[in-house]
């Protein structure tokens, strides 16, 4: 117990002493249950699979709880050190069948550590494969600015991936709110790569096809020098430097009526 | 053999693709449309493709010609309605279609259409403007 105690010791405070003693208590007398069979090799016998579900479930609830992989693989090897002793004691005066017992022993107590730590590292995946979903969901949002006139905030590094869900939801928006003007507003993207500019390109491109006008704002200096250096091609894509001046240009092109329209509405 | 209907709107032609295109139906269509051109002396075509959910680089460069040779018989030529998969589509497959005007529905289209027969006689080099 103290060498468990050990594996979480720079810890202090936690309360975990009580929640140790309870999954130790649980994986001895699984562990003892599970060799009763006299199966020390086969993992996948149902006899084991109390077992590894109670690992599984251990790793599961450490990942949540925020310990490294190597203190929850210290879990399992930690009860290395008195299974040895206790082994050592009972083939005093067996040199031979102590080695066997140890080496036994040893084999299984390390495949049970790597499935743990196997598990934790698949939850630990999930966790981050869920935050990418989510993250690509909220952070694509399309926004009606005006009648007829959209925009699209975008914010973060734009990948493959993201900047085909950003097209699809443009085109999309652009269908269900008849818009005739998208403005791609580009001020909280990074960095620009050519791959980034190249789907740009296509997203403005599609838009034209669809009958919708694109405007990019937001180009910082970095960024037009980027641009330039890497030969990409913007010439055919009006650009403003800000989101207003885009917006300006837009409420224009769709007609003064709705600039009309903006004025006499204070009096 | 089934056919794309042309319909006669004034002083346009209205071409609604509403199934599915394939290779013999474009040419067929690009037959129909160019006759009817000439036929009727119109001066827009609007290719309504809203009912269009599949494209290929053949119907995607069909459309290209037909908006082309639209042109050169002096008929302007608007596409409508593309889907957003289409549009996706086309541009992935390097066909952004320059030189064709695009809009969103029927109306904007036949709007632009009016527009741009207004600027034709607006210009210097007409005289005489038809009422």
């Amino acid at each position: 117990m103290s060498i468990l105690r050990n594996s979480v010791s720079h810890r202090p405070g936690s309360p975990v002493d009580q929640q140790l003693e309870d999954d130790a208590r649980t994986f001895l007398s699984g562990l003892r249950r599970a060799v009763a069979g006299g199966n020390f090799t086969d993992l996948s016998r149902p006899e084991w699979q109390s077992v590894m579900e109670f690992l599984t479930n251990l790793s599961r609830r450490r990942v949540e709880d925020g310990f490294t992989p190597s203190e929850t693989a210290m879990f399992v090897f930690s009860f290395k050190q008195p299974l040895f002793e206790r082994i050592a004691k009972e083939f005093a005066n067996d040199a031979r069948g102590f080695a066997d017992e140890t080496w036994r022993a040893t084999v299984l107590i390390d495949r049970l550590g790597l499935e743990t730590t196997s598990a934790f590292v698949k939850g630990r995946e999930e966790i981050i494969r869920r935050q990418q979903q989510e993250l690509l969901e909220i952070s694509t949002p399309v926004v009606r600015l005006w009648e007829g006139i959209l925009a699209l905030p975008l914010i973060g590094t734009l990948d493959s991936a993201r900047t085909q869900i950003v097209m699809q939801n443009l085109l999309e928006a652009i269908v269900s709110h008849g818009a005739a003007i998208a403005i791609i507003d580009i001020t909280g993207v990074a960095t620009v790569d050519t791959l980034v500019a190249q789907h740009l390109l296509k997203t403005v491109a599609a838009a034209r096809l669809m009958g919708a006008d694109c405007i990019i704002s937001g180009i910082r200096p970095q960024i037009a020098q980027t641009i330039i250096h890497l030969g990409v091609d913007l010439a055919d894509v009006m650009t403003k430097a800000t989101l207003a001046d885009a917006f300006q240009i837009a409420l224009r092109k769709i007609g003064n009526g709705a600039v009309a329209v903006k004025r006499s509405q204070p009096a | 053999m089934e056919r794309i209907p042309i319909l006669k709107l004034g002083e346009f032609l209205l071409v609604s693709i509403q199934i599915d295109m394939h290779d013999r139906l474009a040419i067929s269509l690009q037959d129909d449309l160019t006759g009817k051109i000439v036929a009727t002396g119109a001066k827009g075509v609007l290719i309504d493709i809203s009912g269009l959910d599949i494209v290929d680089s053949f119907i995607g460069r069909m459309l290209g010609n037909i908006a082309g040779m639209s042109r050169i018989l002096d008929a302007a030529t608007v596409l409508v309605g593309m889907q957003p998969s289409v549009a996706i589509t086309l541009v992935e497959l390097g066909l952004s279609l320059p030189g064709i005007r695009t809009a969103l529905n029927i109306d904007k289209g036949m709007e632009l259409l009016r527009q741009s027969l207004e600027e034709q006689w607006d210009s210097p080099g007409v005289i005489n403007k038809p009422d």
